[in-house]
Formats: C-alpha cells, structure tokens, sequence
C-alpha cells in the first residue's frame, strides 16, 4: 500500500497561477535559523516566495503551480533541521489580527494629533502668561479644534462603540466614564473657543485617548501572541489520520480534511486522531488520554474510540462519525459549555475597580458643578470646573494600571515556558489556594518508561532495545528510547498481537508477550513488586528477561508537590484512573487526599463541593475527561501533551517535561497580582491628590497634561517590575 | 507673526506626512513581524530572494 501525504486542504491560490501554504516551524528562534530557511527554500525551483515570520514562528511559502508538492518543502525543511506542519488560520485569529491592527491605527491616529495638539498648546500655554494677542490664542485652538476633533472621531472608536454596546445592555463599564469625559472636554472646548477663552482641552482629551489605546493595544496584542504560537504548538502535534481514498489506497492527511463517514485506518502505535466506529479489524486501545484508565481495552468491530486514544497492537479501520454524534464528546461539550457559562460571571480586577469609579467620579463632577454654582460662580464657570474634574480623573492610568502588567508577566511566563489563554488568568490563578491533579499524563509523564532497567544486564538491555526498534508498539518504543536504541537489528520479524523476533549470530532473541518469549513463570515476580505495571518479556535463547513499564513520574513531581504544600497550597488527585494506580501516585508523593475511578461529572461535583466552601481551585489535567472540569475550576492548567479540548480550555499551557511552570506560574502570577494593585492604589493616589486641585477651579490644560502624562508613565514603568520578578524563578 | 502662516502648516504637512507613511507601513505588514525585522536589518547576507534572481 502506497502512503502519500495530502496537504491539499491547506494550500491557496494567492494569485494567478501562485500557490500560497503557512506552515508552523518549530525551533525558529534566530536569525540564523531565519536565513537558513529562506535560503534553503528559495533554493527550490519555482519557489517564488519563502518568508519567515520570526514573531509567530511560521513560514509563508508561495510557488508556480503545478510544479510542487508541499510535502516536499516539509521534508526539505525537515533536512534542514526543522520541524514544520501545514497550518490553518483560525478565524479567531483572524479576528484578532484586524483587531490588533484597528487599534495599531487608531493610535497612530491618536498619537499624531497629539503631539500636534501640543505643539500648538505649548505656545498659548507660554502666550497666555506672555505677550500672545487673543486672535493668535483663537487662531491656535481652531487650529487643535480641527486635528483634535476628527482624530478623536477616528482613534475614540474602540471606546465609543463598547460604551455604546454596554448602555444599549444597560450596563456599564471602564469605556462610558472614557466616553463622557472625552466628549465633555472636546464638546467644552470648543464653546470655550467660541467665547475666546484662555484655555481649551483638545490636547487633554486627546492625549487621554492615545495613553488608553497604549493600555487596549497592549492587552489586546498579548492574547493574539500567546494564541498565535498556542496554534503553532496545536498544528505542529500533527494531527494526521490515514484516509482510504479508494478501496485499497490511503493518503496522510491532515484532520482537519476528514469529513463525518470517511473510513480511517489505524495502525499499531497510532494515536487516533477522529471519533469513529471500528468496522474491521481487533485491537487494544489505550485510553488513558480520554479516561483516565491505563489498562488497555479491547476494540473490536463496533467499539467506539475517541481522539487522543492509542492503538496498541493490530490494525483497525474505523468509520468516522459526526462529532456531535459521538456521546462521550457531547457528554463532554455539555458539562464544558455549563461551566463556561458558570464562569463567565467571573470579573476582572479593572471591571470590578471600574464599577466603582464612574459613579464616584460622575457624582463628584456633578457635586463641584453644584457647589459652584451655590457658592456663586456663574453657570459658566461650574461647568468648566466640572468638566475639568471629569478629565483629570479621567482613568487613563487605571486604563494601563492591569493590561501593562498582564503585558510585562505574560511576555516572562512566556520564556519560562508558560502560555496564557486569558489575560484575566493570571489574576484568578493569583487567587488559587487549592490544587487539583489529575494523575495520567498530568503527574505522571503521558510516555511509558521502563522502571526495572537496573536489574537488567547492560548487553541484553541493548539488545532488547536494538530490537523494540522494529515495533509500533509503544511499549517497544519506551523500550528502545530506555536503551538508547539507535540501529536496528536486520531481519526483525514483528507478529501482530504477540511480540518481534530476531535471529542474532544465529540465536533467536523474542520481544513482547511473556507469553510469546515463554516466560510467563518470572511475570508474578515483577507484578508483586509494582502491581499496576505492564510488562514485556525478552528472550535470548533460553535466557528470559522481564522488562516492567509504566508511566513514570514528572522528574520533579515530588519537589513540585512540596513547593505547593510550602505556600500553604492544599492538594489533592482526582483521577480517572483505577485504584492501586491511583493510589501509589498518591503515596509517592505524599498526598492524602485523592479519588479514583472518578467521571468528569463526578470532578465537577467536587469542583464544585470545594467552592461553596470558598475554595479557589485550580486544576491540573490534560485528558479529554477533564476539560469541563478545567472549565469548571476557578482557574486551569494543562500540558502541552494534552488534548486537543483540554488545552483550549485551560487557561494556562506548560511546555516541557516539568512540572515545575505550575509554581513558577502560580509565584509570578501572585507578583504580577500585587503589582496590578500597587497600580491601582497609585492610580487612586494620584486621583486624591489631583481631585481636589481640579474642584478647587485652578485646573488649566497644562496641570491636566502633566498629571496625566505623570500618573501613566508611573503605571507603566510599575509594570515592568513583572519582568523583574520572574526571571527571579526561571 | 507672518511667519506662523507657513510654518505651522508645515508642521502639520509634516505630521501628516508621518500619519500617512505610518498607515501605509502598517497596511503593508511590515508591523507583523517585529521580531524578524530586527535581525533582517542587521544580516550581511542579501535577501535569498534576490540572491536567486541574479544568478
């Protein structure tokens, strides 16, 4: 059977007679890597474009129709020491990147009128203590008049729109009081210009807008990172299935490419990648990505099996059906879509802080409007008293005081190897003071490891390795990654079901089974000692070996779990898993509390028996099973071996084999939660001192820029602090 | 004060000029990959693309 890989799914035509493919690379991270690339590529006749984006870590290739397979340019690539995989563009991310590039624009909107505005507030600043006639003062705010209202118009969209969104609901939120208070000042300035006022406060609110699209750019442009190479990692995993494109021919194509009724094949060692049927063919399955369970299971004609789980020993053809169809996904999709909802009633930090700002700011401009007015001052002057108020409390550095920080920390979790789905995780993860593991994968490492390798003689390691060269098996390749297997012996034979053999200087050497080797007698032995272990037999001529397997700890799960107990973090397992296994992951690590067996309804259960408690939980998983209940916690981890549906979920991604991002997360997420406070105390300082000096009536547009300008830089140069605090941990 | 009739629309042309050249840049992507572009500038190499078209 002829395998070929189809990417055709993923290719676009760019132009007439131009294909264009994106592929996700990993390992881009210099200029060197760059160039090596481009070059590389551009090496291909009929490539007419080879780009590396170093940002998002992918490459944008374009050649003459007709004349390349993009399979090749990944194998090209592959030679030059890249691994790269087709990829698709979620349209959420597309979204995101007009999104982004919106508030790219009105900022630079924003910050040239600013700083035009000001070059012409500078000289009726300077004039008015001066010589500067009243014709040039009027000339010079009609002049600000006609920058400042059209790029207002232009640059306060983004604010206007969702304050607009948020009245027409009835609510409100940080972008009415922005709103107001911005067409206040511009609405007053330019009845104070008619009248040939002294002053006028174009460049204040003007200024005001271009220090809050820092903020909203800023915020914004961290999840479109994090998401970007969130994408990469997801299309990188490679998640491919074999598809029958005639009755006895199949093609390797991406999943995105399999439609509901196409048949699959699944071959040993083979991660399923669709939810189907198995229609032919019997097999073992590996689950422990869905369930929890790590015995295997069998599958047979009829037996449903889900992505993520492991083909283990023969070859199965399986007919996709409909997601929607299959029930432990919607069984799954329920609970998950429950506990979004349940969650959505969460607030931020900066919405909670703004909930108090605008009545207090509103009533306190409309106080000093009032009091003026009783005190004696004409209607005129209590007015433009007021709207000073408004504007100098007008929160711009509450609007930068959390998304600068969540900025600063996200870009250093990033290097620790963190991702964050949600700016407003680090917050909730700050707030966590309870921690929920689930074992398989999470724990414990998703790879099997070979536990007894010690009591094995050195040669006959080896050779069991050399020879587990030659199986699918997962079992067989722990087996030779342990040995550090690297040339395969010739003539391996491997027997479906049963185990590989081979013939060394003409003795014959077996791998698999006991049964297979014959040495089902010294199994009992092995078992006694690990229960929960899989064992794989080895035999060299009469002598036999047993090699024990299991999925080993994360090397630093122990230290891990004492950091956690050291911050006064409770802990416990909930698991999916069968008892003994649970159990002994529960005693090698010292944790009390744990469950076995449990169902992802069963985990949200206690998700929730732990909140009206007044936990906080954060969980800890990575199988399908515990995507609701990542959903449900207060906030959520998982590894990037997870799957698919768990790492959308989560709110945080670690990478590596580690464990150890959990508290690196969990301690720069309290600094970054800290700081994000100082900001708003500083922010709310800076309103204590600056109110006053407003409703006192001596506020002119120069006070109001300096304080502005003052309070913002503070913010930020606050902020990066973040930075300081985490490369502390790394 | 004469003066101040040509040179503040020159300012503004200016500015304006720089609006203009802003948007234009950020219209033709050159903000997608700030990273890249750091290092592009400071590689000896000429870019692969034109490198081929010579030979």
């Amino acid at each position: 059977m002829h395998v070929t890989q189809d990417f055709s799914h993923y290719v676009r035509t760019a132009a007439e007679g131009i294909k264009h493919i994106d592929l996700a690379v990993e390992g881009v991270h210099c200029a060197g890597c760059m160039a090596k690339i481009e070059r590389g590529l551009s090496a291909i006749p009929d490539v007419t474009l080879a780009r590396v984006n170093l940002t998002d870590r992918r490459v944008a290739l374009e050649w003459k129709a007709g004349t390349l397979d993009p399979a090749g340019v990944i194998d090209r690539l592959e030679e030059l020491g890249y691994k790269a995989y087709p990829f698709e563009t979620e349209s959420a991310e597309v979204a995101e990147v007009a999104e982004s590039r919106f508030l790219l624009r009105c900022l630079g909107v924003a910050a040239f009128a600013t700083m035009n505005v000001m070059m012409l507030s500078i000289p009726v600043w300077s004039g008015n203590v001066s010589d500067m006639l009243p014709e040039q003062r009027d000339f010079f705010h009609w002049l600000s008049a006609l920058i400042a209202l059209p790029a207002a118009a232009y640059a306060g969209q983004p604010f206007f729109r969702s304050a607009w969104r948020a009245l027409s609901n009835k609510t409100t939120n940080m972008d009415v009081p922005i709103s107001i208070g911005v067409c206040l000042a511009l609405g007053m300035s330019v009845v104070e210009t008619i009248h040939h006022a002294e002053h006028a406060y174009f460049d204040a609110a003007i200024m005001l807008l271009t220090f809050l699209l820092v903020g909203r750019f800023l915020d914004q442009n961290m999840r479109r990172r994090t998401r970007a190479v969130a994408g990469n990692l997801a299309a990188l995993k490679a998640e491919t299935a074999a598809k029958f494109v005639g009755p006895d021919e199949i093609a390797q194509v991406p999943v995105a490419a399999i439609h509901p009724g196409d048949i699959v094949l699944l071959r040993p060692g083979e991660r399923c990648a669709v939810d189907g049927t198995v229609i032919e063919g019997r097999s073992e399955i590996d689950q422990s990505l869905i369930t929890g369970e790590t015995l295997y299971v069998t599958a047979e004609q009829g037996t449903p099996v889900y992505a993520g789980s492991m083909n283990i020993s023969g070859t199965l053809r399986v007919r996709v059906s409909a997601a929607s169809e299959a029930t432990l996904l919607a069984e799954i999709t329920r609970l998950l879509d429950n506990a979004l909802a349940a969650r959505s009633r969460y607030m931020q930090l900066a919405d909670r802080a703004s909930r108090l700002y605008a009545p207090v700011v509103h009533a306190t401009a409309l106080i000093t409007v009032l009091g003026w007015v009783i005190a004696g001052a004409g209607w005129h002057d209590a007015i433009v008293t007021g709207v000073a108020v408004l504007i100098i409390t007008c929160p711009c550095a509450l609007g930068l005081a959390i998304p600068t920080v969540q900025t600063v920390a996200s870009g250093a979790m990033f290097k620790s190897g963190v991702l964050l789905n949600s700016g407003d995780a680090i917050e909730r993860l700050a707030e966590a003071d309870h921690v929920i593991f689930d074992k398989t994968g999470t724990l414990t490492l998703p790879n099997l490891e070979v536990t007894n390798a010690a009591d094995i003689p050195v040669d006959i390691f080896e050779l069991a390795g050399r020879l587990a060269l030659s199986s699918h098996h997962p079992v067989a390749a722990a087996v030779a990654q342990a040995a550090g297997a690297r040339s395969p012996i010739v003539g391996a034979v491997e027997e479906t079901g049963q185990g590989v053999r081979a013939s060394v200087d003409g003795t014959e050497i077996r791998l698999g089974r006991p049964s297979f080797c014959g040495a089902e007698a010294l199994v009992a032995d092995v078992t006694r000692l690990d229960p929960e272990a899989s064992v794989v037999a080895f035999s060299k001529g009469s002598a036999r070996f047993i090699l024990s397997v299991r999925q080993g700890l994360r090397p630093d799960a122990q230290a891990v779990i004492a950091a956690l107990k050291a911050r006064n973090i409770g802990i416990e397992i909930l698991s999916g898993d069968r008892e003994p296994a649970v159990r002994a992951a529960a005693h090698a690590l010292d944790i009390p509390e744990w469950r076995a067996g449990v169902t992802p309804a069963d985990k949200i259960a206690r998700i929730e028996e732990l909140k009206r408690r007044g936990a906080k939980v954060l969980m800890v998983g990575d199988g399908m099973n515990d995507a609701p209940s990542l959903a449900a916690a207060h906030v959520s981890m998982s590894p990037i071996s997870a799957a698919h549906l768990s790492q959308a979920t989560a709110d945080l991604v670690f990478l590596g084999r580690p464990l150890a991002p959990v508290v690196a997360a969990i301690d720069s997420a309290h600094k970054a939660l800290q700081l994000m406070r100082q900001n708003l105390w500083l922010a709310i300082g800076y309103n204590v001192l600056a109110v006053p000096v407003a409703i006192s009536g001596v506020v002119t547009p120069l006070i109001a820029a300096a304080a502005m300008s003052g309070s913002s830089i503070l913010v930020m140069i606050n902020s990066l602090r973040a930075r300081r605090a985490s490369r502390e941990i790394a | 004060m004469e003066i101040l009739v040509i040179l503040v629309p020159l300012a503004l042309m200016l500015g304006g000029a720089g609006l203009v050249a802003f948007l234009w840049s950020l219209k033709s992507g050159q903000y997608d990959d700030l990273d890249g572009a750091a290092w592009r500038a400071i590689a000896d190499d000429e870019p692969p693309q034109e490198a081929s078209a010579k030979r």
